[in-house]
């Protein structure tokens, strides 16, 4: 018979103003094998925690049941004091009276009752339960991080320098993200190109860190200090380690028509090309879908004139499997496709850009070389109309319902950079709400409005129609109720932001749970805001959720320090509370197998002593604790009831039922 | 299949050709339009006023009477598909309306917005299927470029009518890829023409419709279609642009090769 110990939390006034607490405590002492029972304001406290091991001593206490808050808020906590006052820590149960019961109810009565249930509940499975011992697995000492943008540089650096391996692996032939677009960085405009290329090199010169660029993750087995991932390598018919980056072949290749991604389209490269002088590894990659020689048979020019003889067609796609201890995924964002927001004109007019498309013409590294030119007929725009929340905030269907955080500051830089170096054009800005929370980015902001003189018109867009040379902007302007027609001569549209498409298949391959907006979840919105729910898998950057580039630097280094506080420890604790398969109930069939998300379930062939004194070989489920998350998936799909969850086995969870019930 | 069909009286006088073509159509894709008995007025403009209710009533009387033939209504002239769809949601969603149109009505079953009321266009798109019209075009009006002209009747209030995108349509240009003609996109498609401004003041309606007819010829259009008699007035009568508009309709008959007696 346990003795059990009953401790009512009031959680200050989050459980206390809705549940009574000494009536719950009270009634919890009448239950069967409860010796001792009260209540405290704050349990998690450290006083809270030694009421907990006093009466554990006093008492002489076997089990211990906290009515309090979730236990993923602090079943640790609770399960720590238990240990350290000498009982197991799988002994401890939660009862949780705070999310399920006083935050959802209002009626104290009820709340009360219900309080009062879910603590019977706790105790009849406590009465069940058994000490536990977690084994240990060991860590491989080196992270993954997927995505070369500057948040997976970020983390890529900082694991690196606290002396672990790191792999990158992007998708792209180079490194460097999106900022490697942007021309300049708000608030402080300095340069994107000065303050990221260094950081490129310095991934580039680490010998801790390896770029697998032109590469995308295909397969993730495995579980958190002991991950399995195999590399696509997809052939970029150069031999990476040969190219001298030379940068012969991209001016010689005869297919000179190949939209050039890397100013969206603006302009055109070769069909063997390096994205931008800059790119790391600077090497040269042909593209398949428009080499000649590839598609053809015929032309070869590249490999004529490669002195360094780094060309090769026959290259295949490669398959590297690698191990790691943990794993980053930094995918970052892209801007959405503006196909369901024609009334902005953008696929009639190519004076109608994104806001990314723009800051590559204001780049002189840009199709322009840095003159602000209209796409149609390379003229000086004199009349500029910025849209802001093209897709944001958006609920009638077309777009995204949340805030791309990052847009109206980099609209204000983009106002502000026109005005400030054509002062002969006019800018308007049109917005919903002017949201500026950052360091020093109000400020900014305010620069734009007070000294730059950048109309600021508060007030959506309805309609932008090309009509000869100029773009008819019909809008409306709400603060002084009128409606505005603005001949315009170019037209920017702040496109909402949208993970990257390569983020969903990559979060089915991890197990990592995403929101309805393929934004990947964080463990917890504010105390564990850079671990993915899945152990031993990290988020750095956009792929969390819009942000802009010193948030995503924050971002990164969180996660590469929580990274390192994995990869520092030689083994882990595993959690106990496994799935086991009672062998003699087994009969093989492979349900639980088929189930098994983690891939934990294999089967065995074993020899069982039969009463007559004859062995019998039988093929029964065997679960590898290492690998099991105890779910429980396979304890549901087990016909015979031989696979068990400890910690959770079904008789507790009927007796916990039966209490409910009763 | 029958549906229910209320052509409302402009297809009746004026516009005779958009009734006429629609039945045409409608029958050789295996749609028989049952014209509802005793049909009255829609109102021809919903009235924004909460407690206007008796030009409301023949939408409901129309509406019921779909209903109790079991059968989804269907519309053909953009004004009336307005003013009955919103009917329809007010009787469905707004409590105090729909119990004083039923006062008025004293039907023997109170009327609360259960017929499903679909656009032409609409069953087209939904019921038949753009592939499925492609597939029974004879004369594919090949390389006509054709610009759609929607109005504002049609797809606003967004949600309510909930046919399209109100900003950014498709269903004309997609119906007309299914007739093998060439959608020209032009930005003001779903621009007002100026409407019952018209009877007050024609050079505003004229100047709001030769905006449209502009737009349209400039982006390269041979002719404009619509759906709304109103639009096709105010286009023709009004704009000085030389642009042939038509109905829909007419367009859907001859390319399905019903158009000629």
């Amino acid at each position: 018979m346990q003795k059990i110990g009953v401790f009512v939390c009031w959680c200050g006034s989050n459980i206390a103003a809705t549940v009574d607490v000494k009536r719950v405590a009270e009634a919890l002492s009448h239950e069967n094998g409860v010796v001792y029972s009260t209540d405290y304001q704050y349990m998690c406290s450290e006083a809270g925690q030694n009421m907990i091991k006093d009466a554990i001593k006093t008492h002489g206490l076997t089990g211990v049941v906290v009515c309090s808050c979730s236990p993923r808020m602090h079943e640790n906590t609770f399960r720590k004091a238990c240990s350290l006052a000498g009982i197991n820590p799988y002994m401890v149960e939660i009862a949780n009276i705070r999310e399920q019961c006083s935050w959802i109810h209002k009626d104290m009565v009820q709340a009360t009752a219900k309080a009062i249930i879910l603590g019977k509940a706790a105790i009849a499975k406590v009465h069940l339960n058994a000490p536990l011992t977690a084994g240990t697995s060991p860590v491989k000492k080196r992270a993954l991080v997927i995505g070369g943008g500057i948040a997976g540089i970020q983390t890529a650096l900082d694991i690196a320098d606290a002396g672990f391996e790191v792999d990158i692996v992007e998708k792209k032939p180079t490194i460097g993200g999106k900022m490697s677009q942007i021309d300049k960085t708000f608030p402080t405009l300095d340069c994107a190109a000065c303050i990221l290329t260094p950081k490129m090199v310095d991934v580039a010169q680490n010998e801790l860190i390896n770029i697998y660029s032109y590469s995308e993750v295909s397969a993730v087995t495995g579980f958190v200090g002991n991950f399995t991932v195999t590399i696509k390598k997809k052939a970029r018919y150069v031999k990476e380690d040969v190219c001298t980056g030379c940068g012969l072949c991209t001016e010689k290749c005869p297919q000179k028509k190949v939209p050039n991604e890397f100013n969206l389209g603006m302009d055109n490269r070769r069909a063997i090309y390096i994205p931008f002088a800059q790119a790391v590894p600077k090497v040269a990659t042909i593209d398949p879908e428009y080499c000649t020689k590839l598609k053809t048979g015929k032309c070869g020019v590249c490999e004529k004139i490669c002195t360094a003889k780094a060309i090769d067609y026959n290259q295949k796609d490669e398959f590297i499997e690698r191990e790691y201890g943990a794993i980053v995924v930094a995918t970052g964002f892209n801007p959405i496709d503006l196909k369901d927001f024609d009334e902005y004109a953008y696929s009639q007019s190519p004076d109608v850009v994104t806001s990314l498309e723009f800051e590559r013409i204001t780049n002189a590294a840009g199709p322009t070389a840095g003159k602000l030119l209209r796409p149609s007929d390379g003229k000086h725009p004199h009349t500029i109309v910025f849209v802001q929340c093209v897709g944001s905030r958006d609920t009638s269907g077309c777009g995204k319902p949340y805030c791309s955080k990052i847009c109206c500051m980099y609209t204000a830089k983009h106002a502000m950079l026109t005005r400030e170096k054509y002062p002969d054009t006019e800018v308007y800005v049109f917005y919903i709400d002017v949201r500026t929370p950052g360091k020093s980015f109000d400020e900014f902001y305010r620069r734009a409005v007070e000294e730059y003189g950048v109309h600021y018109i508060k007030g959506m867009v309805g309609k932008v129609a090309p009509e000869g040379d100029k773009l008819m902007v019909q809008a409306s302007d709400l603060l002084a109720g009128e409606q505005l027609n603005i001949a315009a001569d170019m037209v920017v549209l702040a496109a909402a932001i949208e993970p990257d498409k390569s983020a969903r298949p990559l979060a089915t391959m991890l197990t990592a749970s995403m929101d309805t907006n393929d934004f990947f979840t964080e463990a917890h919105p504010k105390l564990r805001p850079v671990e993915s729910p899945t152990a031993g898998v990290f988020l750095s950057g956009a792929c969390q959720g819009p942000k802009d580039i010193p948030e995503t630097v924050s971002q990164a280094s969180a996660a590469a320090s929580k990274v390192i506080g994995l990869l520092v420890k030689d083994h882990l604790t595993c959690n106990p509370c496994v799935a086991e398969s009672n062998e003699l109930m087994c009969n093989g069939c492979s349900s639980c197998e088929k189930v098994c998300p983690y891939g934990a379930i294999t089967y065995i062939d074993k020899e069982f002593r039969m009463p007559d004194r004859t062995t019998l070989v039988r093929r029964v489920a065997s679960v590898n604790p290492a690998v099991c998350q105890g779910c429980g998936a396979c304890t549901v799909a087990c016909p015979s009831g031989a696979m068990d969850l400890k910690g959770f086995s079904n008789n507790q969870i009927m007796a916990e039922v039966d209490a409910i019930c009763k | 299949m029958k549906v229910s069909y209320y052509p409302g009286c402009t297809l009746k006088t004026k516009a005779k050709e958009l009734d006429k073509y629609g039945r045409r159509a409608a029958e050789a894709l295996g749609i028989t339009l049952e014209e509802i008995e005793n049909w009255q007025c829609c109102g021809g403009a919903f009235t924004s006023a909460s407690d206007e209710i008796a030009t409301k009533l023949s939408s409901v009387r129309a509406l019921a009477e779909a209903r109790d033939k079991g059968q989804d209504l269907i519309t053909l002239c953009s004004a009336c598909h307005n003013v009955i769809k919103r009917t329809n949601d007010a009787m469905a969603n707004n409590a105090d309306f729909s119990m004083k149109a039923n006062n008025y009505m004293k039907l023997d079953t109170p009327y609360t917005g259960e017929t499903k009321v679909i656009h032409y266009l609409e069953m087209l798109r939904d019921t038949v299927g753009f592939d499925e019209l492609a597939k029974k075009v004879v004369n594919p009006l090949k390389g006509k470029k054709i610009a759609a002209y929607y109005g504002c009747l049609l797809l606003r209030p967004g949600k309510v009518m909930a046919m399209d995108n109100p900003e950014n349509p498709r269903i004309i240009e997609d119906f007309i890829k299914a007739i093998g003609a060439e959608p020209v996109i032009y930005p003001y498609r779903n621009e007002c023409c100026g409407g019952y401004i018209t009877l007050e003041d024609k050079t505003i309606a004229a100047k709001k419709s030769n905006k449209v007819l502009h737009s349209a010829a400039v982006a390269g259009a041979e002719m404009v279609i619509t759906a709304c008699p109103l639009c096709l007035y105010n286009l023709q009568k009004n704009g000085t642009e030389d642009l042939p508009v038509v109905y829909f309709t007419e367009l859907l008959a001859e390319a399905l090769g019903v158009k000629e007696d």
